[in-house]
């Protein structure tokens, strides 16, 4: 296991190279000067020239690159124009609220999505499953803005329950709405698989209560596809987040991406889309981690 | 069996999202972009959707608009799909150093939160519809490179391919002539699942005012003015919203109609 | 002991109704071991898990009567049955690959019959599976214990089914198969264990082959089947020598073909 674990963490590191070059790539698509992307150009030009010294700016892209790679490594993404603050700690500000709006949704999530998954897997082309089913399709057709929409609509404007903006529940379930519906089905289906095994039939053949069977034997195994599974659906639930932030005004980290996408605040804009693509990053590895708790076939070698 | 009926279901459904879109100018009742009334009215007979806050009519418009998100959804899952097919396939095809170099490049895109990304880089362009179409392409072609990849894993294996390098067929040839029209199944099943997600992806940005600029209507942007008129006048939030619903769900449904009877795994 | 009168099992299927078992009669006594012969698609393992009440749908069992020390299966409640199973009458099946439950060890796996049926302790229950797993003749059993299928060889993980299925002492054990996935010499290996396990714990077997070789070797009776139905039935050296259906004939001829005798 303690390989295992080893190997992908060194594969971290040829990942993270990947997506700097590729950020640093996109952030030479902004207009102008890459100043443009250190400091607002609206500055005095002496201001100007100063900068693109300091930071190398006269100097081949090459080793642009590297310059960038370093601040980034010390967590030195800039400084944001609107606010002249370092972007590392704005966004250090704002992710909390992010990850309270992410953290109770991804539970939520797990709580629900694996009891429906069992019962309809075991109930096939039940009332109940074909019914989840149908949610499951419509919850991943709705587009998650309009759905966030619409339950503002009924909630907030026709209902009066919750305020539109600054309450963690509206957005909450709209998060929550989104990833569940995919993954119930995903849920379901690696249920389905698991219960046509010839283990299962074994467990039933020694005389164990359906209840075990299922419980003890099928759903343990489920949880091997359920890890995967989430860990695949991190980079949905973050990019829900920047969505979702915007429409409620919920001030986390997706609001602010989004708003200084708006502002042309580019270290911003680049900081996010690392720090961003960072958070998946790990959030991949905490899977790949749980993959190796959650299977013995990983965490012991064959003898 | 139930499934094949919701795929028929949404076949038709599609069809005539389809047929109205190319018909749209004939069926029109007013011009989408023309100023027709003074204020927002609900749906009526003269205006079956209503009019919007610059009192055009949304019937109109909608109609208009569902020229736009279908040929974006399908001009972006067709590039989507022609770069993701060419990775997979050399990746699937030749393996080693170059097969780990392209899984990597797929692993880093996977990290990134695609609609951030996708904001980021239209807003260092200047948005406009083709830009939307491309870009959305250029960022959900690793699902198909993944899938294309494995199918010729697969297929690489078996006997007709042995044969056919045997025979001194070059390898362009075996890719093209005989490993990739057996893989066609899962890239078609694929690329309906793709589409909606294209058509899903377009609506967030140009509600977002990145995508299909005003005062081309697209059902997205269409939605980016309703927020502020929730309370007087839903109906500018409710209808656009809801042919997405319809047209992905469609998608949805034959999607999984075409995975059953092409039988793709899941 | 087991008595099987007019057993029909069907599966319904979309386009037709495949009747895998179809009216079919046999009998086994005590400490008998009964071979059932036949190709795939003949129906043997269905059989075998219609005895067990293992049929799920789309699949019933559409008739018959599996009248087992003088009780008739068919007639009691799934509680019942689940008594039944694992305690009284036994199954191993062909491939100890699948047949494990990756997750847990092969001690929770065989302790878990013992303690629900026995109701032992679970520090009993695994003092008896150490023993179990000596008896199948599987090395250093306590240090075994607690390993996971996919460390053991294929040979070990059968032997480890065997236990599993003995664990409780039941009368009967039905074999589906057990050496068909594993190499030729393992194969007898676990042939001499299942003899040597039958006369210590006095068990009657049910053999489920294709192969008629090893029907020779161990079984005392046999009955072929064919597309659902019995074509055959007798003591071993009988069939041997007078096949009475072509396709028994058939099948012994391939066998004496391909052993050269």
């Amino acid at each position: 296991m303690r390989k295992y674990l080893f190997r992908r963490l060194l594969q971290l590191i040829p990942l993270l190279i990947g997506v700097s070059l590729i950020s640093f790539f996109v952030m030479h698509l902004a207009p102008g000067d890459p100043t443009a992307l250190f400091i607002d150009p609206n500055v005095r030009p002496e201001e100007l020239a100063r900068v693109r010294a300091n930071w190398g700016l006269d100097q081949p892209v090459y080793i642009q690159y590297f310059v960038w790679l370093k601040n980034a490594v010390l967590l030195d993404f800039g400084r944001s124009y609107t606010t002249g603050q370092p972007v590392i700690s704005e966004v250090a500000e704002r992710l909390p609220l992010t990850l309270l709006l992410m953290i109770p949704s991804f539970i939520l999530t797990l709580l629900i999505t694996i009891p429906v998954g069992v019962i309809s897997a075991v109930r096939k082309n039940s009332w109940f499953d074909n019914g989840f089913t149908l949610f499951s399709f419509a919850g991943m057709a709705i587009p998650t803005f309009w759905l966030g929409l619409m339950l503002m609509l009924l909630f907030s404007v026709k209902l009066h329950w919750f305020p539109a903006v600054g309450n963690i529940i509206l957005p909450l379930i709209t998060m929550t709405i989104g990833s569940l519906a995919g993954l119930t089905r995903y849920q379901r289906a690696a249920m389905l698989e698991i219960l046509n095994q010839d283990f299962i039939r074994t467990a039933r053949a020694k005389g164990l209560p359906e209840r075990i069977v299922i419980f003890k034997h099928a759903l343990r195994n489920a949880l091997i596809p359920i890890v995967t599974i989430l860990g695949l659906s991190l980079p949905d639930l973050f990019g829900g987040a920047f969505i979702i932030e915007t429409i409620f005004a919920w001030p986390g980290m997706g609001r602010l991406g989004v708003q200084s996408i708006f502002q042309r605040n580019y270290p911003m804009i680049m900081g996010i889309v690392m720090f961003s693509a960072l958070l998946i990053i790990i959030g991949n590895l905490l899977a790949d981690i749980g993959y190796a708790l959650v299977d013995p076939r990983i965490r012991y070698e064959k003898k | 069996m139930r499934k094949n009926r919701l795929a028929i279901l949404g076949f038709a459904a599609l069809c005539c999202f389809i047929l109205v879109a190319i018909i749209a100018p004939l069926i029109a009742p007013y011009n989408p972009d023309e100023i027709v009334e003074s204020q927002t009215l609900p749906p009526s007979w003269s205006h079956l959707f209503g009019t919007d806050d610059l009192g055009r009519d949304i019937f109109s418009r909608s109609l208009y608009g569902a020229r736009i998100s279908l040929t974006v959804g399908l001009v972006a899952v067709t590039i989507a799909v022609l770069i993701g097919t060419l990775f997979g396939a050399i990746s699937g095809y030749y393996g080693g150093l170059i097969d780990s170099i392209i899984m990597r490049f797929v692993d880093v895109m996977l990290a990134f939160p695609s609609i951030f990304l996708i904001l980021a880089i239209q807003v260092m362009l200047t948005p406009n519809i083709y830009n939307v179409m491309i870009v959305i392409g250029l960022t959900s072609w690793m699902g198909v490179a993944r899938l294309v990849r494995g199918e010729f894993l697969r297929i690489r294996e078996l006997q007709y391919v042995e044969a056919a390098k045997a025979i001194g067929c070059s390898n362009f040839r075996i890719i093209f002539r005989h490993i990739l029209p057996n893989a066609q199944a899962p890239i078609i099943v694929a690329a309906t699942l793709g589409m909606a997600g294209a058509i899903l992806t377009e609506s967030a940005l140009s509600f977002l005012g990145l995508g299909v600029q005003p005062p081309m209507a697209s059902w997205g942007n269409m939605l980016m003015d309703s927020q502020a008129y929730m309370r007087d006048a839903p109906w500018m939030a409710i209808i656009p919203g809801i042919l997405i619903l319809i047209t992905v769900l469609s998608l949805y449904f034959v999607g999984e109609g075409l995975r059953e009877k092409l039988n793709v795994r899941g | 002991m087991l008595e099987v009168k007019d057993l029909s099992t069907y599966y319904y299927l979309e386009e037709k109704i495949v009747k895998a078992v179809d009216n079919i009669n046999f009998s086994l006594d005590k400490g008998e071991t009964l071979g059932i012969v036949g190709e795939s698609g003949s129906g043997k393992s269905t059989v075998a898990l219609s005895l067990l009440r293992l049929i799920y749908p789309p699949g019933r069992i559409v008739s018959g009567e599996i009248v087992f020390n003088h009780k008739d299966l068919m007639k009691l409640t799934e509680s019942e049955m689940i008594k039944i199973r694992g305690a009284k009458i036994s199954m191993i099946f062909q491939d100890p690959f699948t047949s494990l439950n990756p997750v847990y060890t092969i001690g929770d796996q065989i302790a878990e019959a013992i303690e629900l049926h026995q109701g032992l302790s679970r520090k009993e229950a695994w003092k008896k599976t150490v023993e179990m797993l000596d008896t199948v003749q599987i090395k250093d059993p306590a240090l075994r214990i607690k390993d996971y299928p996919h460390q053991l060889s294929g040979g070990m993980r059968q032997r480890v089914m065997i236990a599993m299925a003995l664990a409780c002492q039941p009368e009967l054990l039905i074999a589906d198969e057990p050496t068909t996935a594993l190499d030729v010499t393992i194969q007898s290996e676990i042939l001499k264990l299942l003899k040597e396990l039958q006369q210590k714990f006095n068990l009657s077997i049910i053999y489920i082959t294709h192969n008629f070789g090893i029907i020779k070797e161990i079984c005392d009776r046999v009955i072929v089947m064919y597309q659902g139905k019995v074509v055959e039935e007798g003591k071993i050296s009988q069939v041997l020598e007078n096949p009475e259906d072509p396709y028994t004939k058939r099948l012994i001829d391939s066998l004496l073909a391909l052993r050269g005798k």
